[in-house]
């Protein structure tokens, strides 16, 4: 016949988290590195369940309910801290007297190594701990390793799209492409034409129905007046909801204001997104590369500037060409009383 | 070659003879680029040219550098990582021999593309070994040397270490050890976390 302290010898050695219970719930043995949890206090003869809180089953307050638990794994904890997180499973001993329950850490072996300073000494030779330590340590080592390269590879793609002259959301070109090719016909001395379009009501569109929706509109916008140009046209968007196109060779007004008309007209067309439609208007102002004297690119744009802000002037959804008169009016305007200028757009 | 072996000649080559000598080194190899990342794949030829102008660099014959690249792995700071990782292979210095069977497996574990050469330790008699090296990575033997020298300083154990020479590509290294518990060794807790 096998007595208790041979069962308790054998279950230290193979499960060294074994607890040993009489049947009155009290605490008979536990395995050494249970104890090492606790050196300060002998765990027999303490009550097991005022020692740990049982977590699930939640309802187990006695020691039928916890033999009556038996086969289903327990999550209970340390009453005292540190709180230290358990799996258990209990198992009756023969004849009523008493029960075995074996503890193991689960995740928390992470904290408990440290807390408890275990070694592996502690944990018995089949058991998985010191493996799931080491997977845990060589996994966050490579993870280190390639969050790095990830890092570093996003600096590199943010300095690529720098550089890029494609505008990712719409496809068109982008501030930095329209600026090169502005600079390169100015100092050509190439004719062309100029067009600064603003939209209407697209902030909005983006309050209301959301930048989804938002992001819908510019694509649609982009498509219509990729639609309304000819191929060696410049279409770029510059900014949230504001585009330049550029008309090479072209000078007459008349075809100018024809096309401008045209895409107010069409990009009022409702845009349908998801069971809604999407309503918006676009401004518009020209410069004639003939109408400035003096050809840099800054000066240029102020000039389609005017020429656009006079047109929101004017009322929304209109076209409107730059003149001199615009750049007096500016100035006027700049003056600190501002009684004669009309309100901004 | 696996831009982590890439990575950790670069980080032994730095922090022993200075960042200038190893972008020399990176120059005369042709690289294009001084950082090796440790997470991408590199031809084998690439790091054999490093290698081959390290010598080079450094005047000394490959052998030894590589034996001081093993020894840099386990015992500096920088790559206290890695100590830990062999660490885990055993509570003495005999049983993690025995546990460098399965090195190639865990490097596997760790990181899917980490290719090592496949190790086999024999126990001849008590405290005399061998350790073979199978074919894959020209050196390995050389820097297990150092791996294994610093790792007895580790467990604190006294060994003899000598390099068999290789027959078709697989080579071997004695082991004897004279004394497990020769010195104190360094600490090694479970719980403790490599920065």
């Amino acid at each position: 016949m096998i007595d208790d302290s041979d069962i308790a010898a054998l279950l230290g050695r193979l499960c060294p988290m074994f607890v040993l219970l009489d049947n009155t719930g009290h605490i008979k043995n536990v395995g050494p590195t249970l104890q090492k949890l606790r050196p300060d206090q002998d765990m027999p003869g303490q009550r097991f369940l005022d020692l740990f809180e049982l977590l699930r089953p939640r309802t187990v307050t006695t020691m039928p309910a916890l033999l009556a638990s038996a086969g289903a794994k327990l999550h209970l904890r340390f009453r005292d801290q540190p709180q230290t997180a358990l799996k258990g499973l209990i198992v009756p001993l023969p004849g009523r007297q008493g029960a075995a329950v074996n503890l193991s850490f689960g995740i928390s072996i992470l904290d408990a190594v440290r807390d408890y300073a275990l070694t592996s000494a502690d944990f018995s030779g089949t058991d998985l701990a010191i493996e799931l330590l080491y997977l845990v340590e060589a996994k966050s080592a490579a993870m280190e390793a390639s969050r790095t390269l990830n890092l570093r590879l996003q600096g590199a793609m943010i300095a690529a799209e720098e550089q890029a002259f494609t505008d990712t959301l719409t496809g068109l070109k982008n501030r930095r492409a329209m600026d090169h090719i502005l600079e390169r016909l100015l100092k050509a001395g190439t004719p062309f034409a100029l067009m600064h379009l603003d939209l209407d009501f697209f902030k909005s569109v983006n309050d209301t129905l959301g930048h989804a929706a938002g992001d819908h509109v510019l694509q649609q916008v982009a498509r219509i007046m990729v639609e309304e140009t000819r191929g060696d046209d410049t279409v770029a968007r510059i900014g949230g909801d504001e585009f330049v196109l550029i008309f090479k060779l072209l000078q007459d007004r008349e075809r100018l204001d024809s096309i401008a008309r045209r895409l107010i007209t069409r990009l009022e067309e409702p845009m349908p997104f998801s069971g809604d439609l999407c309503r918006i208007s676009a401004s518009i102002g020209t410069v004639l590369s003939s109408q400035v004297t003096w050809p840099d690119p800054g000066t240029f744009l102020q000039s389609a500037d005017l020429a656009l802000y006079a047109a929101k002037r004017a009322g929304r959804a209109c076209h409107c060409f730059y003149s001199q008169d615009l750049d007096q009016n500016a100035d006027q305007n700049r003056v600190p009383s501002r009684a004669n200028a009309e309100p901004e757009a | 070659m696996h831009g982590l072996i890439n990575r950790a000649i670069q980080s032994f080559v730095c922090n022993t003879y200075g960042q200038s000598r190893w972008i020399r080194v990176t120059e005369a190899a042709h690289l294009g680029f001084v950082e090796f990342e440790a997470m991408l794949v590199y031809d084998d030829e690439t790091s054999q040219r490093v290698l081959h102008e390290l010598c080079a660099e450094l005047g000394r014959p490959r052998g030894e550098i590589l034996e001081d690249l093993g020894t840099y792995l386990v015992s500096n700071p920088n790559t206290e990582a890695l100590r830990r990782l062999l660490r885990f292979g055993g509570v003495s210095y005999v049983e993690f021999l025995h546990s460098l069977d399965d090195l190639a497996d865990r490097a596997l574990l760790a990181v899917s593309d980490l290719h090592l050469p496949e190790l086999e330790l024999h126990e001849h008699k008590p405290a005399e070994f061998t350790l073979t090296c199978h074919p894959g990575l020209p050196g390995y033997a050389n820097v297990m040397i150092g791996v294994l020298r610093a790792m007895a300083d580790d467990y604190g154990a006294l060994v003899m270490l000598h390099h068999n020479g290789s027959q078709e590509q697989t080579e071997t290294i004695s082991i004897k050890l004279i004394e497990t518990a020769f010195a104190e060794g360094r600490r090694f807790e479970l719980g403790a976390r490599a920065v």
